[in-house]
């Protein structure tokens, strides 16, 4: 049976970014691309249940920076045995959330998988997130913020992590969809010859899909932040500190 | 056929012996007779020295010289000699801790009859063990993912790199902006770039190359890190992903040497850049700067009323053979009065950070009882000296971190050879390290 | 009929949680500039009884055993079948855990647009302009709703929840589980608690980290009692760790953990490069350091230079006292 992993490049936010003229997308000549740091979790996550289950993993990515070749063979490096690469009129587009799963849904029907795992989120998905919205275009239940999940008879059981550490214990009847926020372990390693010799011997499907309705999100500026810049310094006596701490923790509902 | 090399066909033992009246009847003439140990499987001594490059981990027989000069052993428990009998009675060096704390400074090397080589044998069973999907500690995970990505381990975007230069006060020509060829192409590495301290290293040595003439200039952005502490832990790999487009970007240029600050990445460019297709002439910067004393020292004008010792890195004396050029820097310091530490030049002590321990660093305190770097510092100090001399760039922060930790920062400073000639040179005031 | 800015409840263990207040406040500011009610879609199990203390105009409940603990299908599936002939203007939704995967469902399922990770919803002129924190924070999207009824899934934090109460409690309007609530493929929820045995800083809200400044192991005192009074949880720089001092599951930095707390809360930490790798990413960062030079200062929101035990005992009597 299957696992898919949807698999999504987004901008580095580690770099400096930079809007473009048209004000309503990054400069997206000047940013570099990482996999989505979630989506790694997620491929961790399925590996981790399909070398207990026997499930063969497939990864899926839409291409929207002409780079996802090197991400999809780190995945078959790390375990996954087929990579599929959707690609089409939209290299360069930020593509929303809905319209990268209205191009999914059709290659996930097709292979039919009983679990479908992403990222729980990522850096520009404005219009929601993808693991949600998929389930609603499947009709599948779902589960998200998922920090450990596990196949018994039939049903994927997941833990949900809510807030202050407390967890939620689901049972999905499968097919189900998942969002991880963190593999029961952290992302294996792989090392960069391994890479290379699957780049040597393994291949990616492509396949070529149409441009979906409401390619990008809706926005209508996009604008920096004002910069706080370096410390505010606080000065007075330790008594005064001490107030000012207090009312800054108070006033961001801190305390 | 030399009748004393004939081997003994057949050998009796006699129940009873008299030899001139003594009776010596014993099991002591079963000593003719051959012997095979087979008290301990050799397999997993086998499956190390069956990895190219790690043959000659099964050469060791034991004689023991290496561990009193393995730098690991020193805080810990550590050496070929001890890797090699571990294997014997069944612990597996591709599980064990011990696969991540050799430094590869080669001091063993140096010693051993049988030439048992760690620094082929380490980098060849990490890659295996990472091969064979074994886990490897996260903060050397973290350092090899950041370098696949960014190109440095820091984790530091690519087009900060030149960002240090603005810093300088002094030009600093970036090849991709001036486009013209060069007599010094200046190889700056990732944490004289990146980090705080190492970024003023930089700085000082661009305003020595500026006083003294130099044609020189840095690639900025286009550099990344010359890969050799990866192809050390065992990312050989990564390595030749770097050394490649390394050498991709350098073949855009001209110019005639390069001049590195990085004592790992002279030894990548002088053996094994080679070997991928990039051939160059690669210069320390200690060794550049000596050669340029007749001019450096008339303008060596303030003294330094400092007491200093210095510390060899390992990939710049054991490994690539300089010990003499940073000896004469320092001793051409005006006011500097210079004490060796017992362990140098050949014998250096190592600071922990090679062949990846600069990504190992709890890992490895985990399982020594001091850091090695700290074990170095307390040397230094034991020396009489108020300064410790450095000229490779892990160097300045695991040791000023050290005297942190070992309580004496307040009586030892640690520098670069750089900051200190450009002190000296009233380039760079005292404090401004 | 008046338009309508409708509020999912969000509650834990029988408790609206505080970020429900503050959607509730910001649909009144909403409604009282539209001239529109505020309505509260309250679900659970046995959870009637919280109705009247929700500042809403109306409330309507809907009480299922599959919808005891929020989960996201029960709780989407309830919503997508009500909106379509509720049709509010918006509808607010927490961009929590619980929040986000109904946000995005029922957008989804409905087509109705959606805005996420909201942290500011006003009017200019006469639209509506919502802003979401993109890119790690590092960008603002503005994004103008047009007419069609919109979701917004808001952060928490960001909107204040001093909505004025309308006095008497609002109108309590009870409704059908929908029959979607037989079919459901979510299966048993439980909750369960941390346990109390190891904390892990990685995903404490908020943090007191100690550096050398501290001094010695018994002042670690003090700063426990400070983190238990701001409900934080204690880390510290690592020549701590190596002391002995505390476990290494508490260091942060480079050869520690990465932490990204909503208050990172330094104290006698000077902020090496190593340090300053795992904490940067904090919301907030507060230091007191004695040395106005510590680069700490260099990544803080706001610093005291100044003696961190004067500073913690100062706090402790105002915490605490
Ligand atoms: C390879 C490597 C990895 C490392 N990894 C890590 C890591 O993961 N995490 C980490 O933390 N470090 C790490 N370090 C160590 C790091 O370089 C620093 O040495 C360390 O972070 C310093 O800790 P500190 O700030 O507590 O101590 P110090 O730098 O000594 O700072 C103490 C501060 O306390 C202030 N102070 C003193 N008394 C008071 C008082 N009464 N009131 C207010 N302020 C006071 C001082 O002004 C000073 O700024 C690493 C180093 C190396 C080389
Ligand atoms: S010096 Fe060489 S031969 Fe001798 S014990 Fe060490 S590794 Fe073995
Ligand atoms: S190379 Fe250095 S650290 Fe490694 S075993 Fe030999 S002496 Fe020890």
């Amino acid at each position: 049976m299957t696992i898919v992993v949807v698999m999504e490049q987004v901008p580095d936010v580690v770099e400096e970014l930079a809007i473009a003229p048209s004000g309503t997308d990054l400069d997206r000549d000047a940013v570099s691309y990482v996999l989505n740091e979630y989506d790694d979790h997620a491929l961790e996550e399925a590996l981790l249940l399909a070398e207990a289950s026997g499930d063969e993993v497939v990864a899926v990515g839409i291409d929207t920076t002409g780079e996802l070749d090197q991400t999809l063979y780190t995945a078959l490096a790390k375990g996954a045995r087929r990579a599929i690469k959707l690609t089409g009129d939209f290299e360069g587009t930020w593509l929303s959330t809905r319209a990268a799963a209205r191009l999914l849904v059709p290659v996930i029907q097709e292979l039919g998988p009983r679990l479908v795992l992403t990222g729980v989120q990522a850096p520009d998905d404005l219009d929601g997130q993808l693991a949600p919205t998929l389930a609603a275009l499947l009709g599948w239940p779902h589960a998200s913020v998922v920090i450990g999940s596990e196949l018994v008879d039939g049903v994927v059981q997941v833990r949900k992590e809510l807030w202050g550490g407390i967890t939620m214990t689901l049972e999905l009847e499968l097919p189900a969809v998942l969002g991880v926020q963190a593999a029961r372990q952290a992302p294996r390693y792989v090392p960069i010859s391994r890479v290379r010799q699957v780049m040597r011997e393994a291949s990616i499907e492509t396949r070529e899909v149409e441009a979906p309705d409401g390619l990008v999100p809706a926005v209508t500026t996009l604008r920096v932040p004002e910069q706080a810049g370096r410390a505010e310094i606080l000065t007075g006596s330790p008594a005064e500190i001490a107030d000012r701490i207090i009312e800054l923790l108070r006033a961001r509902g801190l305390l | 056929m030399d009748p004393s090399l004939k081997k003994v066909a057949e050998v009796w033992e006699r129940e009873t012996a008299i030899v001139e009246g003594m009776d010596i009847s014993g099991p002591w003439n079963r000593m003719f007779g051959q012997r095979v140990i087979w008290d301990y499987s050799p397999d997993l001594i086998e499956e190390i020295a069956q990895l190219p490059g790690a043959e000659s981990f099964a050469w060791c027989y034991q004689c023991g010289k290496c561990v009193p000069v393995c730098p690991v052993d020193v805080v810990g428990d550590y050496g070929p000699r001890k890797l090699y009998r571990r294997a014997q009675t069944g612990i597996n060096l591709l599980d064990s801790p011990d696969l991540w704390l050799c430094t590869t400074c080669a001091n063993c090397l140096r010693v051993c009859p049988k030439l048992v080589d760690m620094v082929q044998i380490m980098p060849a069973a990490r890659e295996h063990a990472m091969l064979t999907g074994r886990a490897i500690p996260a903060e050397l995970q973290e350092a090899l993912e950041n370098t696949a990505i960014y190109g440095n381990p820091l984790g530091q975007p690519a087009r900060k790199r030149e960002a240090w230069v603005k810093d300088a006060g002094v030009p600093v020509p970036i090849l991709h902006q001036i486009q013209r060829p060069v007599e010094w192409l200046w190889w700056v590495e990732c944490y004289p770039s990146y980090h705080p301290r190492g970024i003023d290293a930089s700085i000082a040595l661009a305003r020595i190359f500026n006083a003294l003439g130099l044609d020189f200039a840095i690639l900025g952005r286009e550099e990344k890190c010359a890969g050799d502490s990866q192809r050390l832990a065992g990312e050989r790999g990564l390595f030749e992903m770097l050394a490649e487009e390394n050498i991709r970007t350098l073949a855009k240029y001209e110019f005639r040497h390069i001049v590195v600050t990085d004592p790992h990445a002279l030894n990548a460019f002088r053996k094994h850049y080679p070997k991928l297709g990039g051939q160059y002439d690669v210069w320390h910067y200690t060794t550049l700067l000596a050669r340029e004393l007749p001019k450096l020292q008339p303008l060596l004008t303030k003294s330094l009323p400092y007491r200093v010792t210095f510390h060899d890195p390992c990939y710049l004396g054991r490994h690539n053979g300089e010990y003499d050029a940073p000896r004469q820097l320092i001793q051409a310091l005006p006011g500097v009065e210079f004490v060796e530490m017992l362990r140098c030049r050949e014998n250096s002590y190592c600071c922990g950070g090679g062949g990846g321990g600069m990504w190992l660093d709890s890992f490895a305190a985990g399982h020594q009882r001091r850091r090695l770097s700290e074990e170095r510092v307390l040397e230094a100090v034991s020396t009489g000296a108020d300064t410790l001399v450095v000229c490779c760039p892990y160097e300045v922060s695991r040791f000023e971190d050290a005297a942190k930790s070992t309580g004496v920062e307040g009586r030892l400073r640690v520098r670069d050879i750089a900051e200190l000639l450009a002190e000296a040179m009233g380039l760079i005031g005292e404090d401004a390290a | 009929m008046t338009q309508r800015i409708a509020v999912l409840v969000e509650h834990l263990e029988g408790q609206p949680t505080d970020v429900t207040f503050e959607l509730l406040g910001l649909a009144r500011r909403i409604a009282n500039t539209d001239g529109a009610s505020v309505q509260a879609y309250l679900f659970g199990e046995r959870v009637g009884h919280l109705a009247e203390s929700l500042p809403a105009d109306s409330v309507t409940v809907v009480e299922h055993s599959a919808l005891h603990h929020l989960a996201p299908e029960p709780t989407a599936r309830v919503l997508a079948a009500l909106l379509p002939a509720d049709l509010p203007r918006l509808l607010l939704v927490p961009n929590t855990s619980l929040g986000m995967d109904v946000a995005a469902w029922v957008a989804a399922a409905l087509e109705w647009p959606l805005v996420a990770y909201c942290q500011a919803l006003e009017h200019r002129g006469s639209r509506l302009v919502a802003t979401a924190q993109l890119f790690g924070g590092k960008i603002l999207a503005d994004v103008t709703l047009d007419e069609r009824p919109t979701v917004i899934a808001a952060l928490a934090g960001a909107f204040a929840a001093d909505a004025v109460n309308p006095g008497a409690p609002g109108k309590i309007e009870r409704r059908d589980a929908p029959a979607e609530l037989a079919a459901l493929r979510t299966r048993s929820v439980v909750l369960e608690r941390p346990e109390a045995a190891d904390v892990d800083i990685t995903r404490a809200e908020k943090i007191v980290a100690v550096g050398r400044g501290i001094e010695s192991k018994d002042n670690l005192e003090l700063a426990e009692q400070v983190a238990q009074a701001l409900g934080a949880v204690l880390a510290a720089s690592r020549p701590l760790v190596d002391a002995g001092w505390l476990p290494r599951s508490r260091q942060v930095g480079k050869s520690g953990l990465k932490v990204k707390p909503k208050l990172y809360f330094a104290l006698g930490i000077s902020g090496a490069p190593e340090h300053l790798e795992g904490m940067k990413d904090a919301e907030l960062i507060i230091a007191v350091n004695k040395d106005p030079k510590a680069p700490i200062f260099g990544v803080a929101d706001y610093g005291a230079v100044a003696d961190l035990f004067e500073v913690s005992e100062a706090l402790l009597e105002r915490l605490e006292g």
